[in-house]
């Protein structure tokens, strides 16, 4: 948090069919629609969550990431950081106030692995959903699914995750929270946050840019993990892995997919990171026990199948 | 009460193999149902275009698939993604070898 940046602020994703994906992040996955615009996009958020949304669904005929942007704490901020972003060489766009429903005006950058990124300091706060601001319950009744609790983080492929690291940590402040290096020590998986959790974003190396592997949302316990995975059954929705624990963060995790192919996650626990901590390594050699700590092999598809 | 479903005999020529696929169900769920492992299986909506497949005759209806893999080009040629089409005939398909994104960590 050192250079301004204090969270993931929102994800904007490229759906095939709309009303197919709100049953897969709305009545699955259990977050709240919030608004929809002019374009036909629709803005929804995880309970707990204060800003009015996390999540942008948008109709397209090619499924995948839009941008990630990422909520800073003030306006200076973004402004230090869209100018550090200029000089480094980042192709740097504007987005002004109102493009995204309640949402300030917004920095995009491009990033070598292909993705686009954005600082943002102001969007609406409507407060946690269905819970008073004041003495507050523990939860909120009428939640749908999986009852998410907040949009964590989301892993990302493209090629030169050492160049696209660079940016997050040099420029945006970032840690390393954990890495997989290969036999050179170069790192082919990056785990990178700006807060005290594991991973606020995480990259990993792939020569097709701009990829999307998935997109995690916060269960509460492994008995919630456990729940999701008995409606993934139960509702008929494609599984991808799970539920298992991964070694890298050590979170308790189940994969799926969306109607359009974009991979989710629900997951609950895992490692904290302070800026003090040096960071976490895992050899390649380890790499399917870093991925799937229980099974320790890896698994084709979760390698390969992106968006 | 009792429904009859029809199913579809699926030949997949260049793998040797042939199932049957009740109507209704997607021709790589089908699959999937039987065990069958002659087409990779990815996403299953359409998005990551591993199931890529050529439908060489027969009918089927489909639902929308990503651009990024299957181009108006390729649907004239009948290449389309398994886990998308829903076989409505008896069809003669083969898979085509999809490169899926090889990564440098495998
Ligand atoms: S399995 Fe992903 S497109 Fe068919
Ligand atoms: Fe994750």
């Amino acid at each position: 948090m050192k250079k301004g940046v204090m969270r993931p602020g929102h994800i904007q994703l490229r759906v095939l069919d709309m009303e197919e994906a709100l049953t897969h992040y709305r009545d699955l996955i259990g977050l709240i629609e919030m608004d929809r615009d002019e374009q036909g996009r629709v803005y929804l958020k995880a309970w707990s969550e204060i800003d009015k949304f996390s999540v942008v669904l948008r109709e397209a005929d090619e499924p995948g990431m839009d941008f990630f942007a990422f909520k800073c704490v003030d306006e200076a901020s973004v402004d230090n950081l869209r100018a550090e972003l200029i000089k480094y060489g980042c192709k740097v766009e504007d987005i002004p106030a109102g493009d995204l429903k309640d949402c300030g005006r917004r920095v995009r950058f491009d990033t070598p692995t292909g993705h686009k990124f954005e600082l943002f300091a102001n969007k609406e706060q409507t407060g946690k959903w269905g819970i008073n601001s004041v003495n507050p319950e523990a939860w909120p009744e009428g939640l749908k699914g999986m009852k998410a609790v907040r949009f964590d983080h989301g892993l990302l492929y493209g090629p030169n995750i050492a160049g696209t690291t660079e940016i997050f940590t040099d420029i945006l402040g970032f840690d390393l929270a954990e890495q997989v290096v290969n036999a050179d020590e170069a790192g082919i998986a990056n785990f990178l946050t700006c807060s005290c959790k594991a991973h606020d974003i995480a990259f990993i190396e792939c020569p097709e840019p701009g990829k999307l592997h998935h997109a995690s949302f916060l269960l509460e316990t492994w008995d919630d993990v456990l729940r999701a995975a008995d409606l993934i059954s139960m509702r008929d929705v494609s599984i991808d892995i799970g539920p298992t624990r991964h070694g890298l963060t050590h979170g308790k995790t189940i994969y799926f997919f969306d109607p359009s192919g974009n991979r989710s996650e629900v997951f609950c626990g895992g490692d904290y990171h302070y800026p003090d901590h040096p960071t976490v390594i895992w050899q390649e050699e380890q790499l399917g026990k870093a991925i799937f700590y229980h099974d320790r092999v890896l698994n084709e598809r979760f390698l390969t199948v992106l968006t | 009460m009792s429904q009859i479903i029809t199913k579809h005999k699926i030949q997949v020529l260049n793998q040797e193999q042939e199932f049957l696929c009740p109507s209704g169900i997607a021709l790589l769920v089908g699959m999937e149902t039987i065990n069958s492992h002659c087409i990779d299986v990815g996403c299953r909506g359409g998005g990551c275009g591993v199931c890529k497949i050529r439908v060489i005759n027969g009918s089927f209806s489909s639902k929308r698939m990503s651009k990024a893999h299957i181009t108006d080009e390729d649907l004239q040629k009948g290449v389309v993604l398994a886990c998308r089409i829903f076989p409505t005939s008896d069809l003669k398909i083969e898979v085509l070898h999809t490169p899926t994104s090889k990564q440098v960590i495998v």
